[in-house]
């Protein structure tokens, strides 16, 4: 049996999306045995959330005030702890997992497979390098524990419909005090989260002010959609920076996207390959997002957003 | 000494098309330019910004990879580093090995930071900070936009998926850079000429006493499955029509 603990990433009492996405790849493995861990100062709400997961066999709550806001140093001596006798920890491919998981490896003295995109075995997986470009095949050393990230665009999430045991675990460890938390800053506006949404709008240097930018905003709210941007109108200032898409960015796997100003650089199209349909609006006909978009209509931006609203 | 560590990864250039190999063992590297890693450059730069403000008195550019690395490192002597160590490897080096050559590096050179990219942009792996960190059993403050050394405290802004996140940490630490942390400056001749000077000490693994032998073992590579173009519509009309009849919107 291979027993699999997935790390869940939870925020203000609620349970993120991409856990299920994690536990849905959890259940690819082989003969899988899947706990979920949430640390939480006192996530019984989380615990509820993660408990429901189809292929969930239980969760396993550590309740300690240190544990929120999340911070890497804090929690990773917890999950390392808790992967006492797991042959896998999967955490999700965001920025929480990215900064915590490869910690995890670090005091697990294990090896780890970054963006896990599917799995061929226990040990076997594939996964993204080169912004993309190709796709490596990766064999882990059997018997030995393995850290993975999950790249969230390529997993379905586990429907929820059961209730798992949730069990509370005791640690006795000392945490360390020398990283503590200052503040954080949101946009907090109630639109879809980018990396879960089903439709997103995202707009890119042609845009040319952040003025121009709420006209992707109004669409995107038009059709209740989520707002991405290309590096380029994020690097000029027309877009806050946790709205970037791309290899550097977010990846993600939306059932629409729309793509407007973006010409596609392919550290862009990169964050955007498993979107189900791709729509690319730019006044450059040679522009490279028309190679992989679904449809593709050539003109003034700023003409044909507000045309696409009355048609809407 | 406040010294600075620098992370420097040999990478294919930033604007190189990679192709996989027709056999699968690897990506075309022949004839193809190579260059330091862009997070690298950017944790470089910012390294050089502090030891420019007097909170730092010496940055080192330290690189795992190949002896063809010395071209990178002296890129980074002429960026503005005072001096070079490239610990050779001939094989990949993974991720945990890297971090296990810093550490013995960190307990020789005792810095007061260590700052890497956060990810490279040919494995795209993004580990060797926190597992370093890990290692070294300090604080780690990745994906750092903006970094700010006081009284033996670094305060961090970091890029997260919410927004920006600032976090406080005792020095020493390890720090990983985001895109939008600083713009590198340009090399320019003289400093070219100036860093030939400069000391890039070779050493290797072995001599570290750290397995270069990677635990991951990489199967095949493969092209990325393609894309097939669409369609062309001529007018807003036929694009929202096109798109209702599929139901997205």
């Amino acid at each position: 049996m291979n027993r699999i603990l997935v790390v869940a990433e939870h925020l203000d009492g609620k349970l993120n999306a991409a856990v299920a996405k994690c536990v849905s790849c959890a259940a690819t493995i082989p003969d899988a045995d899947i706990s979920v861990a949430v640390l939480a100062v006192d996530g019984a709400a989380v615990a509820a959330a993660a408990a429901a997961i189809q292929g969930v066999a239980r969760v396993l709550l550590v309740r300690n005030a240190a544990n929120e806001p999340a911070l890497a140093a804090v929690l990773a001596p917890q999950v390392a702890a808790l992967a006492a006798g797991h042959s896998h920890v999967l955490g999700p491919s965001t920025t929480f997992g990215k900064d915590l998981m490869p910690r995890v490896a670090g005091l697990l003295g294990a090896p780890q497979i970054s963006d896990v995109m599917a799995v061929e075995s226990a040990t076997r997986f594939r996964r993204p390098v080169y912004a993309g470009n190709a796709i490596a095949t990766v064999e882990a050393p059997p018997g030995r524990q393995l850290v993975a990230t999950v790249r969230i665009a390529s997993f379905q999430a586990a429907p929820a419909g059961q209730v798992a045991p949730v069990e509370t675990r005791a640690l006795d460890l000392v945490l360390p005090t020398h990283t503590r938390f200052v503040s954080v800053s949101a946009d907090g506006s109630d639109r879809p989260d980018l990396q879960t949404a089903a439709r997103v709008v995202a707009g890119g240097r042609a845009l040319a002010s952040k003025e121009n930018f709420a006209l992707i905003s109004r669409l995107a709210d038009r059709i209740g959609a989520a707002i991405g941007a290309s590096r380029a109108a994020v690097d000029a200032g027309f877009a806050p920076n946790e709205l970037q898409v791309g290899q550097t960015g977010k990846i993600i796997a939306p059932e629409l996207y729309i793509a407007i100003g973006i010409s596609g650089a392919i550290q862009h199209l990169t964050g955007i390959k498993d979107a189900r349909t791709i729509v690319a609006i730019n006044k450059d006909a040679e522009a490279p997002i028309f190679e992989i978009a679904d449809f593709g209509l050539v003109g003034d931006l700023f003409s044909l957003i507000p045309e696409i609203e009355k048609n809407l | 000494m406040r010294r600075i560590l620098v992370g420097i990864k040999r990478v294919i250039d930033y604007n190189v098309r990679v192709r996989v190999r027709p056999d699968g063992a690897g990506v075309v590297t022949d004839g193809v330019k190579m260059s330091i890693n862009p997070f690298d450059e950017i944790a470089l730069e910012e390294a050089l910004r502090i030891r420019e403000r007097g909170e730092a008195d010496e940055v080192v550019a330290v690189s795992v990879g190949p002896d063809e690395t010395q071209q990178q490192l002296r890129n980074a002597l002429a960026m503005g580093a005072d001096r070079a160590i490239l610990v050779k490897s001939d094989q990949r080096a993974e991720p945990p090995v890297v971090a296990q050559a810093f550490l013995k590096l960190i307990e020789r050179e005792s810095p007061l930071l260590v700052i890497l990219g956060k990810q490279a942009i040919d494995d795209d792996a993004g580990q060797t900070g926190p597992m370093l960190a890990a290692l070294w059993e300090r604080p780690q403050a990745t994906f750092a936009s903006k970094l700010e050394l006081k009284d033996g405290i670094a305060r961090v802004t970091r890029e997260v998926d919410a927004g920006l996140e600032t976090i406080e940490v005792d020095l020493p630490a390890v720090c990983t850079t985001d895109l939008r942390l600083n713009e590198p400056r340009y090399i320019k001749l003289p400093d070219i000429m100036k860093a030939k000077k400069k000391p890039l000490d070779v050493t290797d693994l072995a001599a570290l006493g750290v397995d270069a032998a990677p635990a991951l073992k990489v199967l095949k590579f493969e092209p990325p499955p393609q894309r097939q173009k669409g369609v062309m519509v001529k007018d807003a009309a036929e694009l929202v029509a096109a798109l209702r009849q599929k139901g997205l919107v």
